[in-house]
């Protein structure tokens, strides 16, 4: 059988009008239903015929999954909030700025307009041999393509690779765990809470997927507790380009200081694993500590801790410690 | 040289707001009764052999209607074809299939058997002239030299193949990361080198890797075709009208006439659709097939096999200095790259522009054309001058820090300059030269406008974590073909109506090259209709759109043109009112007696007499030097009004060549390796200004492609499988609104080249060598002269060099 890219199949397009409804259908339908955000990643899988559902639930018209509302002393994001409302949203902007920066960091504005923040989170990986539709591990295969002597892997993992080398392309989804925001879970069984830090799954844990996510459950909405509402952040993103661009590495952190006291702290990087790491070593580290040259140093050193390059991707051993440095340290000149 | 008003004058094109409220209409977006649409069966295999195939199945399929392989495609004396079945790269297109719509021939695609015998393959250049390395094609894996005319004339053989391995030897000296240099199939050479490398006060020898980037222009290949009384009605993208009516018929294996050309649209080129695209073949032949129009959409990621790419090249360059900083001697190596088809002449043009910009006292080159199996190339915007841009800058940054002497200064002591002479010795022992060259000037200008010596001041210094640094490049290209013609009609309704075959590819030049006519006939803008987008329309034979040669060919043609029709108004005043042509002058929409406007005749009424007396007035009778193209269109107008019908005879001293100067400051965080462009500055030096508003679009957007490639841009292939990674635009990288300046600044010298009437020179290339050569020097002065010797220079590059204290990416592999 030939293969033909980059013309959708059709499928049975399904639209709920309310939560109750989709969960409904995605129990009905189980494996063969494909869960349709913004559709971002959606369509290229769709389009080269890769994946292949005959089924797909469009949560597009889910008014209840949308907005971002007050919760307590945080947040909670409709997981189907696009990343442009999330970008806007001014209790975004005022107390939790790190997810402002991180939403708009992502992609481009007009994918922004379309992408959700829980796409944005539970986007598949862009290894380009993976979505190329190549029979990796990811794919069910017994090889990874992105790890072989000639490979080209510069965008690929420094850590926590486990037969398969792929990254989380996500930008929001460091600014979320260090935040702690809570990812809230749905099926028509009931609703689970579970923290964004371990929302996201290595292959170690689960080859073929990034997050905790099962068939005939939802992400609904993240929550972002007050705990780090009007902290010291800092998020920054290093890409090939300044827009439309996946990260080659993120860094995202929440810090109380005193003075130039680390009082407590939260830091996250992506782009360097199958899924976003909260570096608690470099947490640990810092407590207590002032921000000095030694402590930056320290710090970037053990954040690199462990750390295997591929052939192509080496640099991002030196950029993840200096921006692992920088996250700590403050804008440049601070 | 024209004296009117709007030569040098912005305005807005007829065609703009069709273009800016999507009511343009590109090949696509027409439909015809009972259309099918047409999809591809590509190649899995970088290089195969089809053994059988088997479309049984898709044929059984309802609203399957048709279905072509190669076999249905004319031959093409061993050149390219639109079907294939021994591909000879990942992607080729196997065969096509007709459906009553994309979705039901998508679906045949699927079910159809192919069976491929797999042959050996080869992605990376230098790798195929290893010893024992395997051939990109069975019969040789290089281009042989172009063989000498025959005497006397005769058409030129076709492109031979041969097979070339270096040796281990030559491998094992070339010295680390430096590119080995064994056996060139060309080669030619001016001056005393040996003398040149004695006397120099400083001498390097640098190996750089230009990288290859698809065209990608937002409208892909898609066509759609019919045929009706004999004739084939294509709906196709091209970026010349005219010329491409006769290559489309070579491809159909018809008569030229049998062809129409639909093409009032293209959504850009840049040198991937020079006369089309051979894929245009498919839907035309699919169309007579099934005997009901045939529309096909090439996806984006179709595009990324079938749509072109530039010639990547690694370039090795020992260049002599003295400690001026003079280029005495120039010693370049380039292993170009052509892809799976060709034979790509990009080094040739690199080689040439190499010796004109840099003015070597000596100078050798040597080069040798290898065949991969990768996605075939084509002439890119500056196709080889860009990539001579890439292999020489480093050289210049690194010897103008090294002798203590400014980057400006340092190119402007070796800048070409008036008739100055470039390129290979012809068999007289003489070489080329050019028509004009005002670089010098163009650096001036530029370096003051850019605040050059203030910015240089500040560069290197490191604030926080980033430091900044400039760069200048001399980006050349060839600007200009002559001897083409041109048609214009004065009719009864007092309009001037100028037949354009140039394509709408974006430039205005479409539309601009009728000012000139209407200039010369002292026309209002209003009054003038051009006539374009269609072959059926009666268009003169047209120069490509291609090689920034559009302006300055055009004008010509249509200041030849304009003359002779002024020439004509002059004669029947004088035949009606008395006195000698020479006392009329234009003026007014009128002829009439000099120092008399308001008298004489006015231009309808002029047409109507042209039409009464007939013969050359109103063209029945036509100039035995224009091509038969134009012969043919002129006897279709004949008739309409009084004619002007000319090919350009303008004599014309030199080689056409056009100069822009790109300036550059960067800035480069020294923690993340990551580069900004702060400020850009493109100075032309292109000839006399025809659209200022156009002109400067193309200086930024020339410069935009020059940037891309030295920042991001790129394609990759995985050498172990032979396949294409980059398929999609967020893996290829191409540049995006906010990786330039907010305020990119261009400007131009509008100084006319003498040796063509209306002063005008190409500027759609040299842009582009500009902008890539700026940027990379811009980085080497802000972090250092050895940090990189590839491109795109990338946070990787930059931060692994710093850490490490020298250079550790990829010395020579391709298609990274």
């Amino acid at each position: 059988m030939a293969v033909i890219r980059d013309v959708m199949p059709a499928f049975e397009l399904l639209q709920p009008a309310s939560i109750a409804d989709a969960l409904e259908l995605l129990d009905r339908h189980g494996p063969s239903a494909w869960v349709l955000a913004g559709g971002l990643d959606s369509f290229d899988w769709l389009k080269d015929r890769i994946k292949r559902p005959s089924v797909v639930v469009d949560l597009s018209g889910l008014a209840e999954m949308k907005g971002v509302r007050p919760r307590g002393e945080g947040l909670e994001i409709g997981a189907m909030t696009t990343l442009t409302d999330v970008v806007r949203h001014p209790m975004v902007q005022q107390r939790f700025s790190i997810l402002n920066q991180a939403a708009e960091a992502a992609a481009s504005p007009q994918i922004r307009n379309q992408g959700t923040i829980g796409g944005n989170v539970s986007q598949d990986t862009r290894c380009w041999y993976y979505r190329a539709g190549w029979s990796c591990y990811r794919a069910g295969g017994n090889i990874c393509y992105a790890d072989t002597p000639q490979a080209i892997n510069r965008e690929h993992a420094i850590l926590g690779a486990d037969r398969c080398v792929a990254v989380s392309p996500s930008d929001t989804a460091p600014a979320l765990v260090a935040l702690d925001a809570e990812m809230v879970i749905r099926s028509k069984a009931g609703e689970r809470v579970v923290p964004a830090e371990d929302y996201f799954i290595g292959p170690g844990t689960d080859i073929t997927r990034m997050n905790v996510l099962r068939t005939g459950e939802l992400l609904i909405a993240i929550r972002i507790p007050g705990t780090w509402a009007g902290a010291t952040f800092y998020f920054e993103k290093v890409a090939d380009r300044n827009v439309w661009d996946f990260p080659l590495v993120n860094v995202a952190s929440a810090m109380v200081l005193s003075g130039n006291t680390v009082q407590r702290m939260r830091i996250a990087v992506n782009g360097v694993a199958a899924r976003p790491l909260r570096l608690v070593a470099v947490e640990n580290a810092m407590r207590g500590k002032a921000r000095t040259d030694d402590a930056l140093a320290a710090a970037g050193e053990l954040a690199i801790q462990g750390a295997v390059p591929l052939q192509f991707n080496a640099y991002k051993v030196p950029l993840l410690r200096n921006l692992v440095k920088r996250a700590i340290r403050g804008a440049e000149g601070t | 040289m024209a004296d009117g008003t709007l030569v040098g004058a912005s305005y807005v094109p007829a065609d703009h707001v069709a273009k800016v409220t999507g009511r343009a209409k590109y090949a696509e977006d027409f439909r015809a009764e009972g259309m099918l649409f047409a999809k591809l069966l590509l190649s899995p295999m970088p290089h195969a052999r089809v053994r059988n195939i088997d479309a049984s199945a898709a044929l059984a399929m309802p609203g399957v209607k048709a279905i072509l392989t190669a076999s249905d495609v004319p031959d093409q004396n061993g050149a390219e074809k639109a079907l294939t079945n021994e591909p000879f790269y990942a992607g080729e297109p196997i065969l096509a299939v007709a459906a009553v719509d994309e979705l039901t021939a998508a679906e045949a695609i699927e079910k159809i058997q192919v069976d491929l015998e797999p042959l050996p393959f080869v992605i990376d250049p230098l790798e195929s002239l290893r010893p024992g390395a395997p051939n990109a094609r069975l019969d040789g894996n290089v281009w042989s030299a172009p063989r000498p005319p025959a005497p006397g004339g005769g058409p030129p053989a076709p492109a031979a193949r041969e097979t070339v391995k270096w040796t281990q030897e030559d491998f094992a000296s070339a010295g680390e990361g430096q590119l080995p240099m064994g056996r060139a199939l060309e080669e030619w050479s001016f001056g005393d080198l040996d003398a040149a490398f004695k006397a120099s006060a400083l001498t390097l020898d640098e190996t750089f890797v230009v990288q290859s980037t698809g065209h990608h222009p937002m409208e892909t290949r898609s066509a759609m075709a019919y045929w009706q009384n004999g004739k084939v009605y294509l709906h196709g993208s091209t970026q010349s009208v005219a010329f491409t009516q006769g290559i489309i018929a070579g491809w159909l294996g018809i008569p030229p006439s049998d062809v129409v050309l639909i093409c009032e649209y293209t959504g850009g080129g840049f040198g991937s659709k020079g006369a089309g695209a051979v894929s245009m073949a498919i839907p035309a032949l699919l169309s007579k097939k099934a005997n009901a129009p045939v529309m096909m959409r090439i996806s984006r990621e179709e595009e990324s096999y079938i749509g072109r790419a530039r010639t990547n090249m690694s370039g090795r360059a020992k260049v002599a200095f003295s400690k001026e900083g003079r280029i005495l001697g120039l010693d370049l190596f380039i292993v170009q790259d052509s892809g799976a088809y060709g034979p790509m002449g990009d080094f040739r043009s690199g080689g040439n522009a190499a010796s004109l910009i840099y003015q070597p006292a000596a100078m050798r080159m040597r080069a040798i054309n290898v065949i991969t199996n990768t996605p075939p190339r084509s002439q890119q915007r500056s196709p080889g001058p860009m990539q001579a841009n890439g292999i020489m800058e480093p050289i210049l940054t690194k010897a103008a820090k090294q002798l203590g002497l400014d980057q400006v200064a340092l190119r402007r002591l070796n800048s070409p300059e008036g008739k100055a002479l470039y390129g290979p010795p012809l068999p007289n022992g003489q070489r080329r030269h050019i028509t004009s060259a005002f670089v010098k000037d163009a650096l001036d200008r530029g370096a003051e406008a850019f605040k050059w010596n203030e910015r240089k001041a500040r560069s290197g210094q490191r604030r926080g974590s980033k430091v900044r640094g400039v760069g200048v490049t001399v980006g050349p290209h060839g600007a200009g073909s002559i001897g083409w013609d041109s048609i214009m009609t004065i009719r009864p309704d007092g309009k001037l109506y100028v037949q354009s075959g140039v394509g709408n590819l974006g430039t205005h030049s479409v539309m601009d090259l009728a000012r000139v006519a209407a200039d010369v006939l002292a026309m209002p803008w209003d009054k003038v209709e051009v006539v374009w987008g269609n072959t059926s329309k009666s268009l003169p034979w047209t120069c490509l759109s291609v090689g920034s040669q559009t302006t300055h060919a055009m004008t010509r043609a249509n200041h030849a043109g304009a003359m002779d029709a002024k020439r004509k108004l002059q004669q029947i005043a004088a035949m009606d009112l008395g006195g000698s042509p020479d006392d009329y002058e234009l003026g007014g929409e009128r002829v009439h007696r000099r120092g008399s406007p308001g008298g004489g005749l006015t231009y309808a009424q002029a047409a109507r007499r042209a039409i009464q007396l007939g013969g050359a007035f109103d063209g029945h009778a036509v100039p035995d030097d224009v091509n038969p193209m134009t012969k043919t269109s002129a006897a279709a107008l004949a008739g309409l009004g009084l004619m002007g019908v000319a090919k350009d005879t303008y004599p014309r001293d030199g080689d056409t060549y056009s100069f822009v100067i790109g300036f550059a400051e960067v800035e480069v965080d020294v923690e993340t390796g990551k580069v900004s462009l702060v400020d850009f500055l493109a100075v032309g030096d292109v000839g006399r200004v025809i659209n200022p508003r156009s002109l400067m679009a193309q200086l930024n957007g020339g410069s935009c492609l020059g940037i891309a490639h030295a920042l991001c841009q790129k394609w990759v292939i995985d050498p172990q499988y032979g396949l294409t990674l980059a398929r999609r635009f967020h893996y290829n990288k191409p540049l995006t609104i906010l990786d330039v300046p907010a305020n990119m600044e261009a400007m131009a010298l509008d100084m006319p080249d003498p040796e063509t009437p209306v002063g005008a020179r190409g500027v759609g290339e040299p842009p582009v060598g500009a902008g890539y050569g700026a940027v990379m020097n811009a980085i080497a002065d802000a972090v250092g002269t050895d940090v990189f010797r590839r491109a795109p220079v990338t946070a990787d590059i930059v931060l692994m060099s710093l850490e490490h204290g020298k250079r550790m990416h990829e010395p020579l592999r391709a298609h990274l």
